[in-house]
């Protein structure tokens, strides 16, 4: 029943230029209307980060066995900070372009990619801030830092597939942005981002580090601020410690493939 | 496919699901999983099936509601068809509307790459042709500022210039003449007849007989998701209005006064009428009064431009006194092609004041195959010689 629409090349530049396009308006229109502009997406992490640097190293001093603690803090806060902004924002995107699908044609996905992208473009002025505190913590980074990218490859693939899958259930069931919120705020305390995991018991350990956004985080502080940081390859068996690496790109492939059935019909439903 | 078909459109059919009640949420989908049904099924579109060639002016026409929209949005992959398949032989542009993706917060300028990119150019052209689009704008010193303060003219402007310059043989135009002042208009007429000319192909969506009548070489009329015709921009429209007037059936009946109203050429009743030979209004009337009438009419273009009128007492006659009777008045109408209203009055014995008014108690189309512009027909022999 459907068509067969070829694309040329060109065609698919294009789409390269509209992703583009569509990520810079996202990004500026964020900030548009705000004195200090997008200066506000550093100064949201560094307030949570002040907060709770203050509560886990002067009140309840849970990270002080950890060397360069508030460091550690804040990676884990800004890596957070973007999965929790880019699933939020894409989770939308399709049902807020509604108006713009009824009148013209495009490939739907570009909308979530744009999206992810515009997220990401935050997190990469956040990284910035994380390095200025490396500096002021005198950190010194050996050529493993590389891994980083990586490891942010793996992240961004991870939003893309929960987004592919979220923003096209949107579409149908509103109840997803509250089910979201609640699964946010669950991840964010399973995930190991204000406490260190190492005062959590060795078998609860195993299991917290299952999770892709843990191991994301752990692997990051690993390479770039301690080497005193557990990760999963530290804590599980050999075949296992791959699971969380898979999950993100199983996910990307059933949510393309979701995304790709759903999209036909999002002109008519958004 | 035929290469000299532009879009074939085979058996397309579509439904949309009419909730009774919304069920959006899934505790709502969970109660009403095992649940009869709980929508109604509306179809749009049934069954329709036709071609566009390469290089053809065609014209899409129907009330509201009549599904032409729906249907010019499964052209542009923007809906899929329930049935059926549309195959595209060529490129498409694949919007329906001016100012897609134009975001009020943004200045002119971002928007003009914004909506580009949406409706298919690459950066790189829309940067190689951005002073041809804000020079055919006209707005070259509005561009750093943002669109929520622009006109809404101005931004239907900057919109048209943007659409315009879309690189595809297939364009698809949605109702775009409603909008806009009357020097915008002209220009978009003058823009489609170079279209026209570049031999790209339309697809023109409109209630507008006399937009059809104008442009196009082929109409579809539809109605209720049917093909009611598909033919001559003359043949359809001429259905067109025959069955817009059985439904209005304007003047008949909203006054006591006026039993029928016929229009005749060639002792035929008819809707269209030609420059050729005497056409015939009959009207069967009561009259109101107990003192005597006269009678006036006047036609009006569908532009509203007052072409002609005339009373009873204009053409000489003396005022009459018929408790029920038939008038018939006789014309030629020396009209150009395109689509007219005639105004019928009973008015008093001084032909002063009118007692019975019918506004547009008949439309009519003139049929000319002679390419005159304006809005009569005036005579007209050239003389050349050598002084």
């Amino acid at each position: 029943m459907t068509k067969k629409r070829k694309f040329t090349t060109v065609q698919k530049f294009r789409y390269f230029d509209l992703v583009r396009e569509l990520a810079v308006t996202d990004f500026k229109l964020k900030y548009k209307g705000s004195l200090i502009g997008y200066t506000w997406s550093l100064v949201k992490p560094l307030a949570m980060f002040g907060v709770l640097y203050l509560v886990f190293t002067v009140f309840v001093r849970i990270g002080s066995g950890i060397q360069h603690y508030p460091l550690y803090l804040l990676l884990g806060l800004v890596l957070w900070a973007y999965f929790s902004d880019a699933t939020n924002t894409t989770m939308r995107a399709v049902a807020d372009k509604g108006d713009m699908m009824r009148k013209v044609y495009f490939p739907r996905m570009t909308i979530i990619v744009a999206a992810s992208i515009s997220s990401a473009i935050t997190l990469l002025l956040n990284l910035i801030v994380v390095i200025v505190f490396m500096i002021v913590a005198k950190v010194v980074p050996t050529l493993n830092i590389l891994w980083f990218i990586p490891l942010m490859i793996e992240l961004f693939v991870l939003c893309l597939g929960i987004a592919f899958i979220t923003s096209a259930l949107f579409v149908k069931y509103r109840d997803i942005g509250h089910i979201w919120e609640v699964v946010l705020q669950l991840l964010f305390y399973a995930s190991a981002i204000i406490y260190p995991l190492q005062i959590v018991p060795t078998q609860y350990q195993k299991l917290i580090l299952l999770n892709p956004i843990t191991q994301i985080i752990q692997d990051s502080r690993y390479i770039l601020v301690t080497k005193e940081t557990i990760t999963a390859h530290t804590v599980l068996q050999t075949p296992f410690q791959m699971i969380p690496y898979i999950i993100p790109f199983i996910l990307l492939g059933i949510g393309y493939v979701y995304f790709a059935k759903a999209s036909k019909n999002f002109a008519e439903n958004a | 496919m035929n290469t000299n078909v532009a879009i074939k459109v085979s058996n397309i059919s579509k439904s949309f699901k009419l909730p009774h009640e919304k069920h959006d949420s899934l505790k709502d989908k969970a109660v009403h999983i095992f649940g009869p049904k709980n929508y109604t099924e509306f179809k749009v579109l049934k069954d329709i099936d036709f071609e566009i060639m390469k290089g053809e002016f065609f014209g899409i026409v129907g009330k509201n509601g009549s599904g032409k929209s729906t249907l010019l949005k499964i052209l542009a992959n923007i809906y899929q068809p329930t049935s059926g398949k549309v195959k595209i032989n060529g490129t498409l542009a694949p919007f329906i509307e001016l100012g897609v993706g134009f975001n009020p917060e943004l200045t002119g300028r971002e928007n003009v790459f914004l909506s580009g990119t949406i409706l298919g150019l690459t950066r790189k052209r829309i940067g190689a042709i951005y002073d041809e689009i804000v020079d055919f704008a006209e707005m070259r010193e509005f561009m750093d500022q943002k669109l929520k303060n622009y006109s809404s003219g101005m931004q239907v402007r900057l919109a048209f210039s943007i659409a315009v310059r879309a690189e595809s043989n297939i364009l698809l135009i949605d109702e775009v003449l409603a909008v806009g002042d009357a020097a915008f208009q002209a220009k978009c007429f003058d823009y489609f007849y170079q279209l026209k000319e570049s031999g790209k192909t339309i697809v023109f969506v409109t209630h507008d007989m006399s937009a059809i009548l104008q442009f196009c070489d082929r109409a579809i009329f539809i109605d209720q998701g049917d093909v009611v015709k598909l033919g001559t921009p003359d043949e359809v429209s001429e259905l067109y209005l025959k069955k817009n007037y059985e439904r209005k059936s304007k003047g008949v009946g909203e006054s006591p006064n006026v039993k029928q109203i016929s229009l005749i050429q060639n002792n035929k009743k008819t809707r269209t009428l030609d420059n050729k030979s005497l056409s015939k209004i009959i009207l069967k009337y009561h009259n109101p009064t107990s003192g005597p009438i006269h009678f006036g009419f006047q036609i009006f273009n569908d532009k509203n431009v007052y072409c002609f009128g005339t009373n009873t007492k204009i053409s000489g006659l003396k005022p009459t006194q018929i408790d029920d009777g038939t008038m018939t008045i006789e014309f030629l109408p020396n009209l150009v092609k395109g689509l007219y209203y005639i105004n019928l009055a009973i008015m008093d014995s001084n032909a002063a004041r009118s007692i019975d008014y019918l506004p547009k108690a008949i439309e009519f189309r003139m049929a000319d195959d002679s390419k005159i512009d304006g809005i009569t027909i005036i005579n007209v022999t050239w003389k050349n010689k050598v002084v």
